[in-house]
């Protein structure tokens, strides 16, 4: 299979798509040898589901999830992005979704690919997308503590965060204490200004 | 034991509860907690096991990756497209020109632009001499792990060779940045051809010793045979490419069924495995290693002439002669250095065979001269999220070999 044909698929396939699931679909087109699909956010799960049952579809695997954010340059800030693979066909398929900035929730894809699990939670570390029906979507990447999202556009690229406090502040390092003699205060050095020198 | 289990979505429950469970009544007895990493010594790679144990069997196990996030996404917002290459180097450090060639035909595909049919046959000859060394990486680390300290010398020697090759044409070693959007740093030097026959006459001698003292090994069949076994249908479920994918006998390798760069005109094979353990991935990943000396081989022998570079002062840098020589070379040279790169908008997603699987960038370009968004599809990082899965009822001692043979490169799953 060479490019060109790579990319014929792909128109194949966009025009299966909007001739099957026209009323499930926003638009659908073919960019750059790749099918594109645009979707609304309700009833999302269905045509995920028909897109893995489906024979003539049957995407198989959930490639990446991700997301973009689109600050001030249009209407639904985020867009969440899909990639799909289907083994049996080799059809390649991305499927965005616009999700607005006051409720970023699109729903979990978990239930059709356990591939969507540590996808998921990147994406809601980084993006701030909550996955409605995601068993386990805590942050993946970064540490529990970490405010913020630091892939959304808003974040400082050189971005400062609050120190963390100790997690278990009553566990004791036994080993370490039992070795080391306990610390004693230092007394510091009295202090010299400028002018005068070390060596009197 | 079994309603012990979580309801298995592949994730695990441990660093929810992370206290001991009742296991019977009667008995009294319990589970047990135990923590491995985020620095182990025989974890290579930090990442955190917390599993919880049934006498000396996994029940439940959490994986916690990130310990290396250093940000790639959100820098390479920051940086023009070419400027990025550093960067992808540092994902898979085990095999960085594929990580360079991923990116160079990504941005290729957005400018709808493609290399002369040289630069892709350097491509395909730089990446498949990488894939080599980053198996090699693998196995010897693994059969180190298992205690055949023999085995990881060879394969360090073996690697070696590659290296010397790749030190001879790109200039280093591990971070290389020898990929260019729209050809190459440099071209192959010209003694190249011979000194890569004597580099793979040696490696397949080491390859030939690694093998008399591993592949029927009765220690290291017991270790590794049946042992975190993963069938084809669970294998596409997780997401699984590449080696491990194959090892539960899937046919899928992007060089075959989506080729990039040429791939096509090269005869090689897919080594399949059957049962997905960790011995079909050892077994898959060293007949891999033949194959793309092979594909080096044939490249080499029909290595076309000509230029390596697209002749475009859009994409690429023009020539220093004509740089220090003309005043349209000159100012070429100070357009693109300072607006760099700068593809249409849209977005575009591209995969490669990387050394662990599908390695696939997802990039979306506004018209400047900075990537709007990049997203890697790293393959290590989906594989961590089948681990759990691979190590339920797999015995402590197991955890080790299964995590060598999924092969997590840090850099990759955490970007």
């Amino acid at each position: 299979m060479t490019q060109e044909s790579i990319e014929e698929k792909a128109k194949k396939l966009s025009e299966l798509i909007s001739t099957k699931l026209k009323s499930q679909i926003v638009s659908v087109e073919c960019s750059l040898g790749h099918a594109v699909v645009r979707i609304p956010r309700e009833n999302m799960l269905d045509f995920f589901k028909i897109l893995k049952l489906d024979t003539e579809l049957g995407f198989n695997i959930l490639l990446s999830v991700t997301a973009v954010d689109w600050l001030d340059k249009r209407e639904n800030r985020f867009e969440v992005v899909y990639h799909l693979l289907s083994l049996q066909h080799l059809h390649r398929l991305r499927v965005k979704i616009d999700v607005p900035e006051n409720n970023p929730e699109v729903d979990s894809l978990i239930d059709l690919w356990k591939s969507a699990n540590f996808m998921e939670r990147e994406c809601w570390d980084m993006y701030g997308i909550k996955f409605k029906g995601h068993p386990n979507l805590k942050r993946i990447l970064m540490y529990d503590e970490f405010k913020g999202h630091p892939l959304r556009k808003d974040y400082p690229v050189q971005g400062k965060q609050p120190r963390v406090p100790l997690r278990h502040p009553e566990v004791r390092n036994t080993a370490v204490d039992m070795h080391r003699p306990p610390l004693v205060k230092i007394n510091k050095r009295k202090e010299k200004s400028v002018g005068q020198g070390v060596r009197s | 034991m079994s309603d012990l289990l979580n309801v298995d979505y592949g994730v695990g429950g441990v660093t929810t509860h992370f206290r001991s469970r009742k296991l019977d009544d009667d008995l009294h007895s319990e589970t047990m907690i135990l923590n491995m990493g985020p620095s182990h010594p025989a974890t290579h790679g930090t990442v955190r096991l917390v599993t919880e144990l049934s006498g000396e069997i996994v029940i439940d196990a959490d994986v916690e990756v990130g310990y290396l996030h250093r940000g790639f996404e959100k820098m390479c917002e920051t940086v023009t497209y070419n400027q990025v290459m550093p960067y992808t180097d540092r994902l898979n450090y085990v095999s960085p020109i594929i990580n360079n060639v991923g990116w160079c035909l990504t941005i290729e595909k957005l400018l709808g632009i493609e290399v002369p049919k040289r630069c892709q046959y350097v491509r395909v000859i730089m990446s498949e001499i990488s894939r080599v060394s980053d198996h090699l990486t693998c196995l010897g680390a693994s059969a180190m792990e298992l205690g055949a300290f023999t085995v990881m010398l060879y394969m360090m020697q073996a690697r070696e060779y590659l290296w010397e090759l790749i030190e001879d044409v790109t200039g280093a070693r591990l971070t290389i940045s020898w990929g260019r959007i729209g050809g190459l740093k440099d071209d192959l030097t010209l003694e190249f051809a011979d000194k890569a026959k004597k580099a793979f006459k040696g490696v397949r001698e080491h390859l030939a010793n690694c093998d008399r003292l591993l592949t029927r090994n009765r220690l290291f069949m017991d270790r590794m045979c049946d042992v975190a076994m993963i069938s084809a249908e669970d294998a596409i479920d997780y997401g699984l490419t590449g080696p491990l994918l194959r090892a539960s006998g899937v046919n899928y390798d992007v060089r075959k069924q989506f080729p990039y760069s040429s791939y096509q005109d090269f005869d090689f094979e897919i080594p399949l495995g059957t049962k997905g353990d960790n011995y079909d991935r050892f077994l898959v990943r060293f007949q891999e290693m033949e194959q793309s000396m092979r594909i080096c081989e044939q490249a080499l022998d029909n290595l076309p002439e000509g230029p390596i570079n697209v002749e475009d002062p859009h994409i690429r840098l023009v020539p220093k002669d004509e740089v220090y020589t003309s005043i349209d070379g000159m100012i070429n040279h100070f357009e693109f250095v300072i607006r760099g790169v700068e593809p249409p908008e849209g977005d575009v997603y591209f995969p490669v065979e990387g050394g662990n699987g599908e390695l696939g960038f997802y990039t979306v370009s506004d018209g400047s001269g900075r990537p709007y968004k990049v997203h890697v599809r790293a393959p290590s990082f989906i594989h961590m999220g089948a681990m759990r899965k691979m190590l339920l009822g797999a015995n402590v001692a197991d955890i080790i070999p299964t995590f060598g043979m999924i092969n997590m490169i840090g850099g990759e799953c955490d970007r």
